[in-house]
């Protein structure tokens, strides 16, 4: 039938689109592990990554093998992992709240981990408990807005956005608060850097703390990705064809916050992923969920990870990726709004 | 499948907006639902889908209460066609009709073969195949309007709600969207439209009911229903109801005095 072609040769043409994207992850991931002050030339890479993985074959001198793999993997691994966490709590969100233009720090997410990071830096609290304190910030607050928006009855949604600015803005002043208060001379740089964003501090040890919580959040986003598309239609069309909207909203809030929040606390607040790449994934594969859900994840991966590598590749002190992430994606999005004005 | 609303009651916080709505209908008639702005027919449907909660009184499906059923079992009885509107994101007409088979959709899964079947059927039966690849936000008011028409009657329900389907349409693409309803109602479905053209539920409804300040003020054969008195008591307005011989039949006519 020919609506049926139709749509299946969408479907094809969107997962000819996944397997680019899985391949230009896999390249990107490959290219990441040469990258970086130590050079190491690729036929070396080959022979480090093959003395790893295949049984009796030689292995690589040790120092290659501690910056490949304790240095630069859980890096890249948590590149990868954030990446794609923020543009999928992006793309669900926005597909929730039925606007293209929210992210996944909407709810608070960001702005209550960067209070949670800033108090405990000003406490003087070890790597591990700003981590901790950032995350669960970040939890709080959502949960606040969640809250607050519950005494919304007539249109949830609003409720729960309107809530979330207001809480939103409630921690970032307390985070101003703090840093008015914090040392100038260590302190207050050692938030500022935070909430810059960057990578360089990631650790296996802290990404493992992290993975858990974004990938329970991925999961639960990419198995609700057809119904984000019904929830778009708004709550009174959602439920009258079936879907129970209270859960499935409940759920892609919970999902988005735990990535947001983990990404957030062991990454700092990283901007712009989560609102360019769904835009993006759109504009390639359309608007249905079901491709822009598992597009948005791979690409997200590799635009953080470039962007990583770009970060602690390009200049001899470290740009902080969350500057490079707004300097990448500001003007892509200006060119979204220019030039294919509505059609986004 | 049996329509019976029995005493309906609802008010948003102390505003009685419903006091006692009666109706019943069945299969295979198209029901019109007429009434100035602000009468309850939105808050009416509203009820009847299961959108508000805390009404008094019962609507029953071939007897069974709606008030205890969940959105899924709601939903495989009774569809809504809302008004067309503009999409927040561009799906395809055929994803969009598609989301109407998510109560054929078990559990957390996504429409397989089956579903995508039932989706390229409908959009047959409504005689717009070849839109099935184009973009909603693309298409024309009408042709909006029967792509959620279609999106509906993938759901593989019994009863259709429709909220002044016409509204926004042009002069052609009403009477093209009303032949289309009409037809429903002839293959059995139980169509509640409102509408608010007495001319409208005239010509295609097979019976009537008039609201007014919450209750249903009559009832029954649109001719018997919609006289000049009605008209004037409703819409406060003056007019001669007529038939009119034309070479397609007797078709009624309702000339409204505007001077």
């Amino acid at each position: 039938m020919k609506p049926n072609t139709a749509t299946s040769s969408s479907l094809v043409r969107g997962r000819v689109w996944l397997v680019v994207f899985g391949v230009l992850l896999i390249v990107v991931i490959v290219a990441s592990m040469a990258i970086g002050k130590y050079p190491i030339g690729p036929g070396e890479l080959v022979r480090t990554l093959l003395g790893r993985l295949v049984p009796g074959a030689t292995a690589a001198p040790t120092d290659v093998q501690l910056v490949v793999f304790g240095i630069r993997l859980p890096r890249i691994a948590a590149a990868v992992l954030i990446g794609a966490g923020l543009s999928a709590a992006g793309a669900g969100f926005q597909s929730l709240f039925r606007n293209p233009m929210a992210s996944p720090d909407i709810l608070g997410a960001s702005a209550g981990a960067g209070f949670g990071a800033a108090m405990a830096i000003y406490l003087g609290l070890g790597f591990a408990a700003v981590s901790g304190s950032a995350f669960v910030f970040g939890l709080v607050a959502v949960g606040a807005a969640y809250l607050v928006s519950t005494r919304a009855r007539r249109n949830p949604t609003l409720g729960l956005v309107l809530a979330g600015i207001m809480i939103s803005s409630l921690f970032t002043s307390a985070t101003s608060l703090v840093k008015l208060v914090a040392d100038p001379d260590n302190v207050l740089p050692a938030i500022t850097f935070w909430l810059m964003g960057s990578l360089s501090s990631v650790t296996g040890l802290k990404l493992a703390w992290a993975a858990g919580p974004v990938l329970v959040g991925l999961v639960v986003l990419f198995v609700l990705r057809w119904k984000l598309n019904l929830l778009t239609m708004g709550e009174d069309e959602a439920r009258s064809m079936g879907l129970n909207t209270r859960a499935v909203r409940v759920l892609v809030v919970l999902a988005a916050t735990l990535v947001t929040a983990a990404c957030s606390a062991i990454a700092g607040l990283i901007g712009w992923v989560g609102l360019v790449i769904p835009h993006f994934a759109r504009m390639l594969v359309g608007a249905d969920n079901r491709l822009v859900m598992p597009t948005s994840m791979l690409m997200g991966a590799s635009f953080l990870l470039l962007v990583d590598d770009l970060a602690r590749g390009v200049t001899t002190s470290e740009i902080p990726i969350g500057i490079l992430t707004a300097f990448v994606g500001a003007p892509f999005f200006l060119y979204l709004v220019i030039g294919r004005g509505n059609r986004m | 499948m049996k329509l019976s609303i029995e005493g309906l009651r609802f008010a948003y916080h102390r505003h009685e907006v419903l006091r006692g709505v009666e109706l019943s209908a069945d299969a295979g008639q198209l029901v019109c639902v007429l009434g100035e702005n602000g009468a309850g027919k939105t808050t009416l449907f509203r009820c009847l889908l299961g959108l508000l909660d805390g009404y008094a009184g019962q609507i029953r499906l071939d007897g069974d209460d709606t008030g205890r059923m969940t959105a899924r079992e709601m939903a495989l009885r009774i569809a809504y066609v809302p008004q067309a509107g503009a999409p927040a994101f561009n799906y395809t007409v055929f994803d969009t009709v598609l989301m109407g088979t998510n109560v054929l959709t078990p559990g957390l899964t996504t429409p397989g073969a089956s579903q995508r079947d039932i989706a390229a059927q409908t959009l047959e039966l409504l005689g717009i195949a070849e839109l099935g690849s184009r973009g909603y936000a693309e298409l024309s008011g009408g042709e909006r309007q029967l792509v959620l028409i279609a999106r509906a009657l993938a759901q593989r329900s019994g009863v259709l709600v429709m909220d002044e389907p016409t509204a926004s349409l042009d002069y052609g693409n009403q009477f093209r969207v009303m032949r289309q309803v009409k037809s429903l109602a002839e293959a059995g479905y139980l169509v509640l439209v409102s509408t608010h053209s007495p001319e409208q539920a005239l010509r295609y409804a097979d019976a009537v009911a008039v609201l007014r300040d919450g209750v249903v003020e009559a009832s029954g054969a649109p001719g018997d229903v919609l006289t000049p008195a009605m008209i004037q008591r409703v819409y406060g307005v003056t007019a001669e109801l007529h038939d009119v011989r034309t070479s397609w039949g007797d078709v009624p006519v309702v000339v409204p005095r505007f001077r």
